[in-house]
């Protein structure tokens, strides 16, 4: 296995949180980072990954065919087209789930280890057994969560169950942010958040439509040079990711005009 | 937790606080019960075995007492705040005759050992290890 290669769950117990959204755009940033990437799609359940990066098409094999060598696993990697950086494992049939055990999933990512710079996992939803097998094949973990209060208690639990299986680090991506009720505090603040998870803060990505067009076309915003907000903070994941420095974006700066200030001063912690 | 501006209105107007700050109070609350894995029957019984324990040393406060949890970096505590009504201590397994006139005099129990959190005025802490 090639030390040096990050095996990274993409997690956050409720779903429709952003996981798969955050896994593809992310793998798509990586690629073009110039890193060997492969995204792992481990929601046997209900597999997305393909129909976001468009390559609902191209499956031939799937990480089944590998368990049960039925094929290698080079058969079974989709190569995205504009962006050879990056490859996908599809996820198999939903029925794999009654077999599947933790150590098939860790014999997963070992083979993609060898082969690949990031093996980026898009973990299903929940905490039960598709969560285990997940957890098992990941070294290190990337929460997401939006700033609502189930999807963060949700995240809490996860979190937890990352700690008892030694997973580490853990950073948290907060998704959906809308920077206008989170001036008026009527959305809970990336502080708040970062505090009660205790976990550090990888990346703040906001609501955006972008996300729904490029998920319509199959194309992860992060494929082309789109300067949407989330495609800007996508892409500044991946490069916090490489060990770059970029200060994260304070979604109560995005306006500036007087009334955003006042709003500003209003919330600033006195006591 | 914090306090803005905003909070200090919204008290002086009456106003509901803002839906932040609910979800975070709410969110404290739920996460400390979450994370120690207590269910709210297992937590009653043993605050009232705390009580019971407590009141053979010391007169307390039934109605101003609390045991509650905590939670705060990842870690859960038990808080306990119990008054005392006198501050003489009984002794322990004797009736209580006293020669004081019942005062209403408050006190807290306060750990004599550092606990390992932030330690906070008058209440005593027990940190609990999360569980699975
Ligand atoms: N930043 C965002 N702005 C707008 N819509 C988003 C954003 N992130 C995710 N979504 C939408 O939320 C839905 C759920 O996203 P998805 O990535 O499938 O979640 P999960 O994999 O956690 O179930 C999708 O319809 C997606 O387009
Ligand atoms: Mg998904």
């Amino acid at each position: 296995m090639a030390p040096t290669t990050r095996t990274i769950l993409i997690c956050s117990g409720k779903g429709g949180v952003g996981k798969t959204t955050l896994t593809a755009n992310l793998g798509i940033a990586l690629a073009r980072l110039g890193v060997n990437t492969v995204v792992l799609d481990a929601d046997f359940g209900l597999r997305n990954l393909d129909l976001l990066l468009g390559l609902e098409n191209r499956i031939v094999y799937t990480a089944q065919e590998v368990l049960a060598e039925n094929c290698r696993l080079d058969q079974a990697l989709v190569k995205h087209k504009q962006e050879p950086n990056l490859s996908l494992l599809p996820a198999g049939n939903p029925r794999m789930l009654e077999w599947l055990k933790p150590e098939d999933m860790q014999r997963i990512a070992a083979m993609l280890a060898d082969q690949f710079d990031y093996v980026l996992i898009d973990c299903p939803a929940g905490i039960e057994d598709g969560f285990k097998n997940a957890v098992a094949a990941a070294k290190e973990a990337i929460v997401i969560t939006t700033p609502e209060v189930s999807a963060v208690r949700d995240a809490d639990r996860v979190i937890g169950l990352l700690n008892t299986h030694g997973v580490k680090p853990v950073q948290l991506v907060l998704n959906r942010v809308r920077p206008k009720m989170m001036a008026n505090q009527e959305m809970l603040a990336a502080d708040d958040v970062t505090d009660i998870l205790a976990l550090p803060l990888l990346g703040l990505v906001l609501e955006d439509e972008q996300v729904i067009v490029s998920t319509n076309r199959g194309e992860p915003l992060t494929l082309s040079n789109s300067k949407t907000p989330a495609a800007r903070a996508y892409a500044n994941i991946a490069r916090r990711l490489q060990g770059e420095d970029i200060p994260l974006i304070d979604p109560a700066k995005e306006g500036l005009g007087l009334r955003d200030k006042m709003w500003r001063l209003m919330q600033t912690k006195i006591f | 937790m914090s306090t803005t501006l905003r909070d200090i209105l919204d008290k002086l107007l009456g106003r509901q606080p803002a839906s932040a700050k609910t979800a975070r109070d709410r969110l404290q609350l739920v996460l400390a019960h979450d994370r120690s894995d207590l269910s709210p029957e297992l937590l009653d019984q043993m605050r009232r075995e705390i009580f019971e324990v407590v009141a053979k040393y010391v007169d307390i406060d039934l109605d101003e007492g609390e045991v509650s949890l905590e939670t705060e970096d990842r870690m859960t505590a038990l808080v306990a705040n119990l008054p005392i009504k006198r501050c003489q201590a009984k002794k322990p397994s004797s009736s209580n005759e006293s020669s004081l006139p019942p005062k209403e005099q408050k006190a807290t129990l306060t750990p004599k050992q550092e606990s390992p959190l932030p330690p906070k005025e008058q209440e005593s802490l027990l940190p609990i290890k999360e569980t699975e």
